[in-house]
């Protein structure tokens, strides 16, 4: 074989190992937790709604003992991400099953609800705007989108009460369930992310679940 | 290739009755140290440290909450680097003389395979750093193009944010963990004996030890990858790093292990340097380079354990739940920071100093004039490495420290500039009235002067506290070091390849190749970091998925350049694996026509470089001068010592020329 | 090539050099320097700009000295094929006493310049509007200070305004043509609280209060972006603000601090720091039982509630 033809095979067999390893490097790099698509089929103009729910552990996968929120699809179906495709300037009525107890949030400020269409959300069907996460069973979780100005807080279950800890949680585990609705901006990818430090076994807890997609993080990936 | 050390033991020598020595035998090859070995001893050690560490730590309460254990990650890794350094067999020499018996030296070896296991030539260990480096420095290349393709949008995402930061902090550690060694290692440790007329290192088994512990950092910061990455960038400030997941044990551990690696080639290379002169190489005979090793080796010394004593209480903040850096409990963030910055200042001239030594080095070769102020340039990188230690505080201008310390660091940062600018008037100097040659290396010192005279002047710009507030953090940060690490220290490094490969290897690099090389990388390095500046400006700061819409257009001409970087390092590889391998070309023993004592030797050199202790009759840099003078007598083979006029009163080492002459055995004893 | 006497190379280079100094100077002050970022927006703005401006003033021409050195001498100086001769060597090529002292000198007084002016710039704006730290040494000499808390913590600033009445927002609003003390801390990790136009910047550390002052001029709208590496979502932890006339201001604060009424009495009272339970919520982290120092005080709690 010639000169050329051996470099040829030499630089062509370097080239797929290097593409190889950059393949795989970045598919590795690249996993991430599956999409809800809320905007297949979705009538202009009509809301989406927007069921989730938070669980005190998740019970399964590689961090069991991990916090997490779920969601469930158009069909019904818990998955455990917080990825959602949303369509634009649209009503999203949200319902947050929340399965978890609580303590202080870590900033009070986060006890008020703001961004919220009507700036209130409904605690098992009562309008309220501020929670004392001082008092009562505390604050579980917030659901916050900061760069939107959206916060609510999520109102505890009683920490002694038979906690769910296995998602997702049946209906008949004392839950609370929270509602609001808000308006999706422009296209645009949103974070999302809970303010009270429940990430359990770590630093101010706020390591771990509070700090990984899917777990308490995500992403509104609202498309036109 | 044998180093033979039952001379050195017998009982005529040490003048007493020596206890009988009962010799090891000699394993098998495949049974013998060596890479695969290391790598199944790293992950035997891991699975070993693992398990102890979930027998004791897996009741922590932490541990129950989190699902996370630290103290069997920490004693995985740790205890895998124990199972890759005795696979490596960097034990077996210990434990032999623990166990009374005189160990074997390696079994000689002229085949390849003599460079994947342990070795006591410096020449063959430099060659393994050179992989070594070049491996950490590819892998941390393809971290910064997924860098640079995340920020191509601004808003819109390639990764998750948290494997972002993830890549971003691997990237930065693995090319900080690479830089601090990328000369040292391969160059400092391959040159330095040959330019000081020595035959070997001064401690041979230390010097493998910190090749093969410097490879288990590589492992064991990519391990931090698998396990979930770190959030902290590679300055890993606390709490935020007491906070993080697994991947952060691996970047505090793994940085202890490139830190004694760090300790050991400087001490090694600072006895070296010290001790094993040849007879006639008088500090004002050194070559230059050797001089910016020294400072390097005496800064890699005195710095680097205060880097491992951080790490350790990084540790027990996270294993054992102290709280060094846990303000809430006693402790304190800032002293991360301070700990960490008064290794990482020095670090940051560990980073600078051995490229202004490859350019002093190069620039007289290719002007063919004697160095400009010889004098000032060693004393301007001992002033450099003194001044280092005396700055550290520029980093945390803004954190809240005393106010009054900071015009202190401004001036200290500043003055550093004055020794620092010596290499300028050193290469100009050398400049004056030359007849310069273009060929590859002496392109990249120039444009090694080009890009450090941007990263340099930007860096006084950063230690202004009035324009440091609006810069630190920023873009601006990022692009002022990449200026001086990368368009210094690595444009140095692979002028100072393409300078002594052709000695290293035998093989002469493709000039033509070697020409592309360099223009890609020169201006596709430039339009990376040239735009970053102005972004940094404009107010973005570093280690963010998002950025301002306005940044896009800087931000992409950035990204696009970088992916032009990233290719122009293909054209090395090929050029490399063409002419060393494929189609070697015979490499002359002198082909710059160099003046340098490591040039007089044969190509290739041989082991124990000379067959006799040369005597340095001269500095290296006496071009253009008509009497012809040789720069050391090497031995009967050239000049006899006869009728050669010594050399300088006292220069000459008494002990070194008798101990050496005339000896039918031209090897050393290495004990 | 190589002929020619010294002075006539250092007459060429010098006139080149002093053109491009002048000529680049020149167009930057006029054309480039009063676009400088941060702006003009506060007075440690505009003197940041002003310093900056300075420096590369002074930076340019040094640069410009050796690139027309540089440029120069690889033309002038390249060797060429058929000219084998060696250049001239020698003691004197070696070393020329002049020249050394004299760059020493000259690089020596331009750096302790450099230093004079950038010591005076930060003392006099009193800190440039950097983290002063808790004790502040360089205070502004205005009597009119507006003290605003800025509480990092993961992933959001919050603001608190002490003198109307301690409410908290996560809008930063400032009044124009007045003094501001930000006192910034964290409850969490260390942030950096960088508002870019306003040219403050300024670490927030846990349980440290770092002052950093500034003194607002006309009204416009600023970034405030996190300057230090907090974890996951640093990078989306921004927002924007705005100075507004001082009447506006007024408003905004009143009625912020009368709609905010119900949950500021939720909150602790006004502290320069505050010390949460370094646990988070339902501890975890450290053995609550055996900590001497443990608080267990969320952001002003006594109990976790239950």
């Amino acid at each position: 074989m010639g000169r050329g033809g051996r470099l040829a095979i030499i630089g062509a067999l370097f080239a797929v190992a290097v593409g190889l390893v950059v393949f795989t490097v970045m598919a590795f790099l690249r996993s991430s937790p599956p999409t809800v698509d809320f905007t297949a089929g979705h009538q202009a103009g009509a809301p989406v709604d927007l069921t989730l729910q938070t669980v005190g552990s998740i019970g399964t996968g590689i961090h069991p003992s991990w916090v997490s929120y779920l969601t469930q699809t158009p069909g019904g179906q818990w998955v455990h991400t917080t990825l959602w495709d949303l369509p634009a300037h649209t009503r999203i009525n949200v319902t947050v099953h929340q399965y978890d107890g609580g303590s202080p949030l870590r900033n009070q400020q986060y006890g008020q609800v703001t961004g919220t269409i009507g700036d209130d959300a409904i605690l098992n069907g009562k309008s309220f705007t501020v929670i004392n996460a001082n008092n009562g069973n505390g604050v579980a979780h917030t659901f916050a989108i900061p760069t939107l100005g959206i916060s609510v807080p999520l109102y505890a279950n009683n920490g002694n009460g038979n906690l769910c800890a296995v998602a997702p949680c049946p209906t008949n585990s004392p839950h609370n369930i929270v509602r609001f609705s808000f308006m999706t901006p422009g296209p645009g990818q949103y974070p999302w992310q809970c303010f009270l430090p429940c990430g359990l076994g770590y630093l101010y807890g706020n390591g771990g679940p509070m700090q990984t997609i899917g777990y308490m993080d995500g992403f509104l990936k609202v498309v036109a | 290739m044998a180093i033979d050390t039952r001379e050195s033991v017998s009982a005529e020598h040490s003048g007493h009755t020596a206890p009988p020595v009962r010799p090891t035998r000699r394993r098998p090859g495949w049974l013998g140290p060596h890479l695969g070995r290391a790598l199944v001893g790293a992950v035997g050690g891991y699975a070993f440290g693992h398990w102890i560490g979930n027998v004791i730590g897996s009741g922590y309460i932490n541990v129950q909450g989190s699902g996370q254990n630290d103290v069997a990650i920490v004693l995985g890794l740790s205890i895998g680097v124990v199972g890759w350094l005795a696979g490596a067999g960097m034990l077996d020499y210990p434990l032999a003389k623990i166990a009374g018996r005189e160990p074997l030296p390696p079994a000689p070896s002229k085949s390849w395979t003599r460079y994947l296991g342990p070795a006591l030539d410096h020449k063959v260990i430099g060659l393994q750093y050179t992989v070594v480096v070049l491996l950490f420095f590819f892998t941390g290349g393809l971290l910064a193009m997924a860098i640079r393709t995340e920020l191509l949008n601004p808003t819109s995402h390639v990764f998750g944010p948290g494997t972002y930061i993830s890549v971003v902090s691997e990237h930065g550690t693995i090319m900080m963990m690479m830089a601090s060694s990328i000369v040292i290692g391969p160059l400092g440790n391959w040159l330095v004996p040959l330019m000081i007329g020595s035959r070997r290192m001064a401690f041979p088994r230390v010097e493998s030890f910190s090749l093969w512990i410097f490879a288990a950092g590589y492992l064991v910061i990519l391990a931090a990858l698998p396990l979930g990455g770190f959030p902290t960038g590679w300055t890993g400030y606390a709490p935020l790093q007491t906070q993080a997941t697994g991947g952060m044990d691996a970047y505090l551990v793994g940085f202890a292990v490139i830190g004694i690696g760090m300790i050991c080639a400087g001490f090694n290379l600072l006895a070296t340097i010290i001790n094993y002169r040849a007879p006639g190489m008088t500090w004002s005979r050194v070559p230059i380079f050797v001089w910016s090793v020294l400072a390097t080796a005496a800064l890699l010394t005195l710095a680097t354990p205060t880097l491992v004593a951080a790490g350790l209480f990084g540790v027990l903040d996270r294993t054992a739940q102290t709280a060094f850096f846990v303000n809430e409990h006693g402790g304190s963030s800032y002293l991360w920071e301070n700990l960490f910055w008064f290794f990482g200042h020095p670090e940051v001239y560990i980073m600078a100093l051995p490229g202004f030594g490859i350019v002093a080095e190069i620039f007289p070769v290719f002007t063919r004039k004697p160095l400009f102020g010889y004098r000032i340039a060693a004393a301007g990188m001992i002033g450099v490495a003194l001044l280092s230690f005396f700055v550290w505080q520029h980093h945390i201008f803004q954190s809240g420290i005393n106010p009054d310390m900071r015009p202190l660091f401004m001036l200290t940062t500043e003055l550093i500039s004055i020794p620092t600018g010596f290499i300028f008037l050193n290469t100009m100097g050398t400049l004056w009235k030359a007849k310069i040659r273009y060929e590859v290396p002496m392109l990249f010192a120039l444009a090694m002067g080009f890009n450090f005279l941007i990263g340099g002047i930007s860096g006084v710009f950063l230690s202004d506290v009035p324009v440091n507030v609006t810069v630190h953090g920023s873009f601006f940060v990022l692009a002022h070091f990449h200026y001086t690490i990368m368009g210094g220290l690595v444009f140095a490094f692979f002028g100072g390849l393409y300078y002594w490969l052709p000695k290293m290897t035998g093989k002469m690099m493709d000039r033509r190749l070697g020409k592309w090389h360099f223009w890609a990388m020169f201006i596709f390095f430039n339009l990376t970091f040239l735009p970053l500046f102005l972004v940094g400006l404009l107010g973005q700061p570093r280690r963010v998925f998002e950025y301002a819409q306005n940044l896009q257009t800087l931000n992409d001409v950035s990204s696009v350049s970088a992916f032009f970087l990233g290719a122009s390092f293909l054209i090395f590889v090929f050029n490399f694996v063409k002419s060393i391998f494929l189609e070697p070309k015979p490499a002359p023993p002198n082909p710059w026509n160099s003046l340098g004592l490591e040039w007089q030797t044969p190509t290739p050199v041989p082991a124990y470089n000379f067959a006799r202790i040369p005597v340095v009759l001269a500095d290296p840099y006496h071009y253009g001068t008509s009497d012809g003078q040789a720069v050391a007598d090497l031995g009967p083979r050239t000049l006899s010592l006869a009728g050669v006029v010594a050399p300088a009163a006292g220069a000459l080492d008494a002990q070194a020329v008798t101990g050496e002459e005339g000896s039918a055995d031209p090897r050393p004893p290495i004990a | 090539m190589n002929g020619g006497g010294e002075t006539h190379h250092f007459r060429r280079l010098g006139v080149i050099w002093a053109v491009l100094a002048v000529a680049f100077d020149l167009v930057y002050y006029f054309a480039i320097g009063p676009h400088v970022p941060p702006g003009t927006l506060t007075s440690t703005a505009s003197g940041a700009q002003f310093d900056f401006n300075i420096l590369f003033l002074v930076a340019f021409p040094v640069m410009a000295a050796v690139w027309v050195y540089w440029a120069y001498a690889l033309i002038v100086w390249r060797g060429s094929k058929s000219d084998l001769a060696e250049p001239e060597g020698g003691p004197k090529s070696r070393g020329h006493l002049g020249i050394q002292v004299g760059w020493i000198a000259t690089t020596t007084v331009i750096v302790l310049g450099v230093f004079v002016f950038g010591t005076v710039e930060l003392i006099v704006p009193a800190g440039a509007g950097g983290g002063e730290g808790p004790s502040p040494i360089w205070t502004p000499t205005s009597h009119e200070v507006l003290p605003i808390q800025v509480i990092g913590q993961q992933w959001q600033f919050t603001y608190r305004y002490p003198t109307f009445g301690g409410f908290e927002s996560r809008q930063l609003m400032v009044p124009a043509g007045t003094t501001i003390a930000f006192h910034v801390t964290s409850l969490d990790v260390i942030h950096s609280f960088w508002a870019y136009q306003l040219g403050v910047k300024a670490d927030a550390n846990p349980s440290v209060d770092n002052v950093a002052y500034t003194t607002t001029k006309q009204p416009g709208a600023f970034t405030v972006r996190c300057g230090e590496l907090c974890g996951l979502w640093h990078g989306a932890m921004y927002n924007f603000g705005k100075v507004v006339p001082k009447a506006q201001f007024f408003v905004w604060a009143q009625s912020t601090e009368h709609r905010s009424a119900a949950n500021t009495k939720n909150l602790p009272p006004f502290a320069y720091t505050y010390v949460p339970d370094a646990n988070g919520a339902n501890g975890g982290y450290y053995p609550d039982n055996v900590d001497p120092y443990s608080k267990v005080e969320t952001y002003g709690a006594t109990s976790p509630g239950k």
